[in-house]
This record gives structure tokens, C-alpha cells and sequence, in this order.
């Protein structure tokens, strides 16, 4: 099943996993990506910046209410919470933080879960506290893709090691299997 | 996606709170009140939403516990200080113009954004010819708003973003520490009126020269955002200025147009339109 989103949480050493990953994605890829990575609060988002310069397809900072499309990379504002409503369209919220992150991935996961059951995507990245892992629980319940990096070969092995003990069918990845993985979701 | 059960319990559940009690939370954003219900049936021990709300119906004292689940709490004095300095900077001047000014705080939760306000006009010199006013749907947060009593621990954060807002006081001017809290000065909120006021089932309020309601209009759904600017549009006077959160915006309103940007990086308007 083609997913209708891909879902990816990032902590330390997040901004080079992604390095590795985003800007592989070809022009053609039609799935939306939105990205959660644990930043320090700010206004401007350095992420949108960085990524936009490296990448084939779109990246910009996810608005309230605005409607997924495809070919775009939506990175969460810093100190808001990203979450998908059940009709495809994404909200913000400043909520209490969850695992001490504000944006939380659990709260993007779990919220994208409940949209998109099957369809989705979620992926854990490097990172040193166990944000993601509920998430990638729900993700893996409803049915969806769960991947982790590999720990043994992640930054930091902390958040994906956690996500896959709260969801052990989740495969752990390379950053080479992982790209692979979503290039062969844009192949036609 | 199809519709859980839990999405139909949920349903039921908000459509009740609305027929019984007149909170109206059916057109919020579904998924974060998702989150808070699932989280509220966990803490209170129910096994499911349905068993939740058999009590939230027959027990009234279950509606103020909801409450503090549906509505978010969570704010800090002086959040985004650039938007406070913009405030001080670039609509005190037009406000200072008025023999008199009324000032509504929309969504005022436990008043931390009232404060900060309230220390901004004294600041400028505005106290003395400022109604203020106040309203949340919350009573519980509209108490801790008159009562202007913070955890300490807050106070390095809103003291460092109240010297950013351009602040030229001390805020240890505002309170007085006890026991772990800051207990904010009754003088602040001597023109304030506080109110249950909701943006979703309440009327116009009059004439306002500033409507201050940042991370309000996120948990609505495009429909109500629609419908709250209509009701911000009508209680502001000509000319009158809106304040919204940073990551809000006015572009899924038919208003939109009555509006133009005066601190567009800050999310300031101006009313334009007669």
C-alpha cells in the first residue's frame, strides 16, 4: 500500500540523519513527509532554511489548518505540536509539552496514526530520550510501516532502541535501506 | 479513515456536554480533543468514553474536572516578547490618542497574558484610562486568573521575556514571593472585569481599541476560526486592533478582508473596514 503520509521523529544528532535522508528524495515524490525534530525554542525555523537548500522536493514550516500535499516536506514549528486531523488537513497546538518536547513525536505520530490507519509511515531517527516510541506503537497497531534506524549504527541509539521495544515489528534501518526504502515509494 | 467506536463515543460525548451544560466543544479540533479526552478517561479511571460520560451527565461535578481537560492552560507573562514589544512600539501610539480604551483579553485562561498586558499599560502610562477586560469559558481558570498567583519557578522566564518586550521596569515590582509562588499585585486588576464569555456560543462584546487572543483560535476547526474573527471584526471599534498567536492566521475567514496587517511579523490587524 502506498502510504498517504510518511512521519518522521529526530532528536540528537537528528539534523544529520536527516541530512542523509531528505535530500535523496526525488522531485517526483508524491507522499507528503512531516518531520518533527526536537529543537530549542525559537522563532524562525532554521530547519525549513537548511532543508529547503538541500532538497528536491518542497520543505516549509507547517501551517495550521492547511492541507497536506504531496512532494512536501512540513517541518514543526518550534514550541508548537504538530498533529493530523482525520481529514488530511494538520493543526498546531501549544499544549503541555509530552516527554518534555513541545513539538512531541508521539503527538505526531499518534495523531497521524488515527488518520491514516494503514496508510502511513512512521520512522524513528536518532535521538536520547524515548519521545517516539508510543507513537511508533500506534503507528505499527494501526496497521502502518514502523522503521527505526539502527541503533547500533544511530548518533545517539537511545530513541530508536526504545521505539522498537515498544514496537518490535518495526524494522530497523540503515540510512541506505531507509533511502532506498522511500525512493522505491516514489518509483512509478 | 473509518470511525472508531472511539471517535462515536467522542461524538456523543461532546454533543451531550453541549445539550446538557451549553459548552460547545463539536467544532474544536478533533484531533487534540481526541488526545485530552483519551487523556482525561485514563486519569479518571474509566474504562471507556461512554462510561465517562454517564457521569459527566448525571454528576455535576464531574463538568469543571472536564473542563480542565478540553480547554489548554498552558501559557507563560509576556510569551513572544517581540510581540509585546510591537504592541509598546507601534500600537501604544495610536492607543495613546483615546480618551479612554478598552482592552479584552479573549481566552484569558489563568491570565498570565492579562498580567503581562495590564504591566505593559501602566508601563506606557495607558492604566488609568484602560477597561480591561477578561473572559475564558473555564471557571476554574478564571479564578486562578483573578487570583494572579504563579509558581515561582516560572518567574525567571517571565522576567527574562518581559525585559525583551522592551519592559522598563522591574518585574519584581508586579509581585510579591510566597511560598514558592509569586503572588501578582491586586493593584494590576483593579480595571479588569472579569467574565465567562465563549467565542463559539456568545455574543458580540463592544467597541474594543485592542482584542488580545493568541493560541485560541488553533483548537477550533476552520468554521469556528471563521466565526470568532466575525466576532472579533464586530466588537472592535473602527480602527480597533487584533492581536493572534504566531502561528495563527486569518486566511481561512471571510473577514479576512476587513482586516489589514499593521505588524504582519507579529500577527497585529487593524479593523478597516467602517
Amino acid at each position: 500500500m502506498t502510504p498517504r503520509a510518511i512521519v518522521i521523529g529526530a532528536s540528537a544528532g537528528g539534523v544529520q540523519a536527516l541530512s542523509r535522508i531528505l535530500p535523496a528524495l526525488p522531485a517526483r515524490f508524491s507522499i507528503p513527509v512531516l518531520v518533527v525534530v526536537h529543537v530549542p525554542r525559537r522563532r524562525d525555523n532554521a530547519l525549513v532554511e537548511l532543508f529547503g537548500a538541500k532538497c528536491a522536493v518542497d520543505v516549509k514550516e507547517a501551517e495550521d489548518k492547511e492541507v497536506l500535499g504531496g512532494g512536501t516536506i512540513y517541518f514543526a514549528p518550534a514550541d508548537y505540536h504538530l498533529l493530523v486531523e482525520g481529514d488530511g488537513s494538520i493543526s498546531l497546538s501549544s499544549e503541555e509539552a509530552v516527554n518534555h518536547s513541545r513539538p512531541a513525536i508521539d503527538v505526531l505520530f499518534e495523531t497521524a496514526a488515527d488518520a491514516f490507519g494503514p496508510a502511513l509511515t512512521g520512522i524513528v531517527l536518532t535521538g536520547a530520550n524515548h519521545d517516539g516510541a508510543q507513537g511508533l506503537k500506534a503507528i505499527g497497531a494501526a496497521g502502518g510501516v514502523a522503521i527505526v534506524e539502527a541503533p547500533e549504527t544511530a548518533e545517539v541509539p537511545t530513541m530508536p532502541a526504545a521505539a522498537l521495544e515498544q514496537c518490535p515489528s518495526a524494522r530497523a534501518m540503515s540510512f541506505d535501506q531507509i533511502t532506498t526504502y522511500l525512493q522505491e515509494l516514489a518509483a512509478p | 479513515m473509518t470511525e472508531t467506536i472511539e471517535d462515536i463515543e467522542i461524538e456523543l460525548l461532546l454533543q451531550a456536554v453541549y445539550q446538557h451544560y451549553h459548552y460547545d466543544f463539536r467544532n474544536y479540533a478533533r484531533a487534540s480533543i481526541k488526545r485530552r479526552l483519551l487523556h482525561a478517561r485514563s486519569q479518571l479511571g474509566y474504562d471507556s468514553i461512554s462510561a465517562m460520560q454517564s457521569d459527566v451527565l448525571h454528576d455535576r461535578t464531574m463538568l469543571p474536572r472536564l473542563l480542565n481537560y478540553l480547554t489548554v492552560q498552558v501559557s507563560e507573562m509576556f510569551r513572544d516578547p517581540s510581540y509585546f514589544r510591537a504592541l509598546r512600539e507601534k500600537v501604544i501610539p495610536h492607543l495613546r490618542t483615546y480618551a479612554s480604551l478598552k482592552v479584552w483579553v479573549a481566552g484569558c485562561s489563568n491570565g498570565e497574558e492579562l498580567y503581562s498586558l495590564s504591566i505593559l499599560f501602566r508601563e506606557e502610562g495607558l492604566a488609568h484610562k484602560t477597561l480591561f477586560y477578561a473572559t475564558d469559558i473555564n471557571p476554574t481558570a478564571l479564578q486562578a486568573a483573578e487570583a494572579g498567583v504563579y509558581p515561582l519557578d516560572q518567574i525567571r522566564l517571565f522576567t527574562e521575556n518581559h525585559r525583551k518586550s522592551g519592559g522598563h521596569s522591574s518585574l519584581s515590582d508586579y509581585y510579591t514571593a510566597d511560598y514558592g509562588r509569586a503572588v501578582f499585585d491586586k493593584s494590576l486588576r483593579s480595571q479588569v472585569v472579569f467574565s465567562d464569555h465563549s467565542l463559539v456560543t456568545d455574543a458580540v462584546f463592544g467597541e474594543m481599541h485592542l482584542i488580545s487572543c493568541r493560541n485560541v483560535l488553533i483548537y477550533f476547526n476552520r468554521e469556528l476560526q471563521n466565526h470568532a474573527i466575525g466576532l472579533f471584526h464586530d466588537s472592535l471599534a473602527r480602527r480597533g486592533f487584533l492581536g493572534i498567536g504566531s502561528k495563527e492566521s486569518l486566511r481561512f475567514s471571510e473577514h479576512a478582508g476587513s482586516f489589514s496587517e499593521f505588524v504582519g511579523d507579529e500577527k497585529i490587524y487593524q479593523r478597516t473596514t467602517p
